[in-house]
């Protein structure tokens, strides 16, 4: 009788195990790059955007108006770039996020099936546009515009600086069209998402269809829509290339027809060409926003959590 | 009695403005996409010509030729999808096959979404400093490339755990319970039917490269030649190379408005091209599966 | 134990005999598909003004469909399509110029789950009478108070008006949808299986409230359980596959019923 050579059930004795012991620490390694990618970048924004703060001053850096970096007298002030960073996206969110949630309850509830099947992908197309596209309009379509305006408006005006069309509502109008699909996307499914039962139980005390959607539609869906409203807000202040050459080249208090930089703007406008002290403190601007985007990604998680366990 | 107290017209004011302005959001959506889509192909699509295609921007013949651009846009594709696809499959088989639940997944994966949420300028600072200072790579296209890898990282491992999770459990235990060892079933098993999903995050991936100009600005920088030997094409890695976003930036900024209009033309095909792929793998995918679960 | 039950209920209705009922609602000839399924064929009855009528029958026999095309809330699913005549006080409920805003604020609904709007117990209560445009806070007060009372559970709530209607129990959420209806003044009450979902304390409390409702309000119960039916009703319709096959007084139903089938169906032959 032949013996039958034994395989061991024991697990070190086995060579597959080597592969697989293998296997596994190079997938975990996988995971923690993630991890490791963020630490870094944070570690460089920090050590990269402090010493300006240091040498200037962070008063001086963070709360002063003056910003000519280059010149005889160099005054490094951001106060109106991280001013006109709030306000700009905090205008293109009051702008896009009606649209963008009008336009969800359309796709969620009002549109006829065959509507809303053309529609929604328009707006997976209008999410892949490239923001370079969007400035190139933003430069030959909506500065002209502005131009015009801005002449009727300050006709005859001794104080007002005349931009040629670049300024705040030029890139606030921009950035509310570049949130849309975001917003309305994450609305939608936040409106699809609530129990079936809300509307029926509406129509049958007599609301109409318009009185459902507002009075308790919405309202049931308010946690997701404030998440599309958290992402739209990250989507917004971290803009750059579309809004560089519509929101102008100056720093100016944020007011709509003036020439503004966003925290964004500054760097992607100056960095080209800027040395030593001025480089820095474009870091630091940069390391501005990025406290700004982990404030905001802070309040997301949070949001995420707490909407998840509403439905429970 | 002749009331009809049932039909008696109730108009409400409200609900009529809020109808109206329900329309008129979701039409101004619409006339958006077609009015930028429109505007873009009526003034860039006579600047695509063949020699806009396949030659490069040359004063003394006087032509304007975006080759170059398009094969640094190809290259830091490729580059990019080789350094990112692996570790991003990897990070979402970890944490969908081995990793048990606890404070490590909780972080690995809020890095992951804080990943997603960081706007691509931090990612271009980032690489400057890090790739182009710190590690002396200066401005050239393995500079973008690898920026860009960690950038498109929380894509490729989003889109693979939702594959992931579409593969039914008892595929997984079918397999062990027969001897396979959890590599070997992750290989033979779980990828292949994970690939729709794993594909069409890549698609998308090439979507957000394809699209991005922030991060490559102060990392691959704007150089536009065409390699002229395979020497120079293996070269070019190190070299700087401005991709087709970076060139209609650098057109926009000197008023050659029509080279930019031909590049943004050229850009939104490509942007089409890979929303109809992405559908197309998605319904193959549905198909995939639906046919799977009627023969089971 | 159905047959005693059943004397004494109609013993007490003895009294309200003694009126001779006008008709709320009147089916003739009532027909609804959905799409290619005809699931209501020619269903004629009428619905008598403040009494309680039960729909008994097997599932999927048709009567939560009928009750649904009482109010139009089957006008929600898409493909339905509806023949014949269904009157509200003689008014053609179908007719092309309704407005079933109008009809839904005469016709009230209560569902088999409870189901109240994620807000407060007060905004649940205020919802209709806002929708139909009272906004004055005093006369919102009075109603919500009313239909609380009404509907049995002010005491246990009123010191909690403003907590979400969510942090209350199954029963007392099923009490405050019907407070929910009460708010709106509705002349018909149409009940799903309003019970189905409750425990035993919690059904009895609200089988008593059907009771009480009978003065002011026509009520009309869709129920799977018979003793339920025997206890509340007047008149109960038996409702097979879509058909109505018996209809009458409702301890002429159970005690002398004239179709096999309902006999079939009451003894518990199947069902």
């Amino acid at each position: 009788m032949k013996e039958k050579k034994k395989t061991s059930i024991n697990k070190h004795s086995n060579s597959k195990s080597v592969i697989e012991k293998t296997a596994q620490r190079i997938f975990m390694l996988c995971a923690f790059f993630g991890v490791l990618a963020v630490a870094s970048i944070t570690v460089y924004m920090i050590i990269s955007g402090a010493p300006a703060l240091m040498k200037v001053g962070v008063g001086d850096v963070l709360f002063g108006h003056l910003w000519k970096p280059t010149g005889k007298d160099p005054s490094f002030g951001i106060l109106y770039v991280i001013l006109t960073s709030i306000i700009g996206t905090g205008l293109a969110i009051l702008i896009g996020v009606p649209i963008g949630v009008l336009t969800a309850v359309f796709l969620a509830e009002v549109a006829p099936k065959k509507l809303a099947s053309v529609v929604r992908p328009a707006i997976e197309l209008l999410a892949g546009i490239p923001s370079v596209i969007y400035g190139l309009l933003g430069l030959l379509i909506i500065n002209p515009w502005m131009y015009k305006i801005e002449l009727k408006l300050f006709q005859g005006s001794e104080t007002h600086q005349f931009t040629g069309g670049s300024n705040l509502i030029g890139a606030v109008i921009v950035l509310a069209i570049m949130i849309l699909p975001t917003v309305i996307s994450i609305s939608e499914s936040s409106i699809r998402a609530i129990p079936e039962y809300l509307k029926p139980s509406s129509l049958a005390l007599g609301a109409t269809r318009i009185q459902t959607i507002f009075r308790v539609m919405i309202p049931a869906a308010k946690s997701g829509i404030i998440t599309a409203i958290v992402l739209g807000v990250g989507r917004a202040i971290g803009e750059a290339m579309a809004i560089s050459l519509v929101s102008g080249s100056s720093v100016n208090a944020p007011l709509p027809f003036n020439s503004v930089r966003f925290l964004t703007t500054a760097i992607v406008s100056e960095m080209g060409y800027a040395t030593d002290l001025h480089r820095q403190v474009l870091f630091t601007i940069g390391l501005i926003l990025f406290a700004f985007i982990m404030i905001i990604n802070l309040i997301l998680s949070k949001l995420l959590k707490s909407g998840g366990a509403d439905h429970e | 009695m002749n009331e009809f107290v049932l039909r008696k017209k109730k108009i409400r004011m409200s609900d009529i403005i809020l109808t109206l302005t329900i329309y008129m959001s979701a039409l101004t959506t619409v006339v958006l996409l077609l009015g930028i889509m429109g505007y873009v192909f009526a003034k860039g699509i006579f600047v695509i010509t063949p020699t806009f295609l396949t030659t490069v921007t040359s004063s003394l013949h006087k032509t304007v030729g975006i080759a170059g651009n398009i094969v640094n846009t190809l290259y830091i594709i490729v580059l990019t999808l080789l350094m990112a696809t692996p570790i991003g499959i990897g990070c979402a088989i970890y944490l969908s096959e081995y990793a048990k639940p606890g404070k490590l997944v909780s972080i690995i994966e809020f890095t992951t979404e804080t990943l997603a949420g960081i706007p691509s300028i931090i990612f271009g600072l980032f690489g400057m400093v890090f790739f182009g200072n710190t590690l002396k790579m200066g401005y050239s296209l393995m500079t973008g490339a690898l920026t860009l890898s960690i950038m498109i990282l929380p894509i490729i491992t989003r889109n693979t755990q939702e594959a992931l999770k579409t593969v039914p459990t008892s595929y997984r235990s079918g397999a062990i319970g027969i001897g396979a060892t959890k590599w070997y079933m992750i290989q033979t098993i779980l990828l292949p039917s994970a690939m729709p999903g794993i594909v069409t995050g890549i698609i998308l991936a090439i979507g957000r490269i394809v699209g991005e100009s922030a991060a490559l600005l102060f990392t691959a920088g704007s150089g536009f030649l065409l390699p002229a030997s395979v020497e120079e094409f293996v070269g070019k890695v190190g070299e700087s190379g401005g991709t087709l976003t970076i060139q209609l930036y650098l057109s926009m900024s000197k008023a050659q408005y029509d080279v930019a209009f031909g590049i943004a033309a050229v850009l939104l095909v490509i942007v089409l091209g890979i929303n109809l792929l992405t559908k197309c793998i998605s319904k193959r995918l549905d198909v995939n599966y639906t046919s799977k679960r009627r023969k089971g | 134990m159905l047959i005693i039950q059943v004397r004494e209920e109609r013993d007490r209705r003895m009294e309200h005999k003694k009126v001779a009922s006008k008709i709320k609602l009147s089916a003739k000839d009532w027909n609804l598909y959905y799409g290619d399924n005809h699931a209501l064929k020619n269903i004629t009855m009428d619905i008598k003004e403040r009494k309680v009528t039960a729909l008994i029958g097997p599932s999927g026999c048709g009567k939560s469909t009928f009750l649904k095309s009482i109010n139009r809330m089957t006008d929600l699913i898409p493909s339905v399509r509806v023949e014949g005549s269904l009157t509200l006080d003689g008014e053609d409920i179908y007719h092309k110029d309704v407005e079933e805003t109008i009809l839904r604020k005469k016709i009230g609904m209560v569902f088999q789950q409870p189901n109240p709007f994620p807000m407060s117990i007060y905004d649940n209560v205020a919802y209709g009478p806002r929708i139909h445009g009272i906004k004055n806070r005093v006369v919102l007060d009075e109603i919500v108070e009313k239909s609380l009372i009404k509907a049995a559970i002010f005491d246990e709530v009123k010191d909690r008006m403003k907590k979400s209607a969510l942090s209350l129990s199954g029963g007392q959420q099923q009490r405050l949808c019907i407070a929910r209806a009460l708010a709106v003044e509705p002349e018909v009450i149409l009940m799903d299986e309003p019970t189905s979902a409750l425990d035993p304390i919690s059904t009895l409390k609200i089988e008593e409230l059907m009771d009480e409702l009978r003065d002011q309000y026509s009520v009309v119960v869709v129920t799977h359980n018979m003793q339920q039916a025997a206890r509340v009703s007047d008149d109960t319709a038996f409702f097979l596959l879509g058909e109505l096959i018996e209809f009458g007084a409702t301890e002429d139903v159970f005690s002398r019923p004239r179709e096999k089938k309902t006999e079939d169906y009451i003894t518990g032959r199947f069902g």
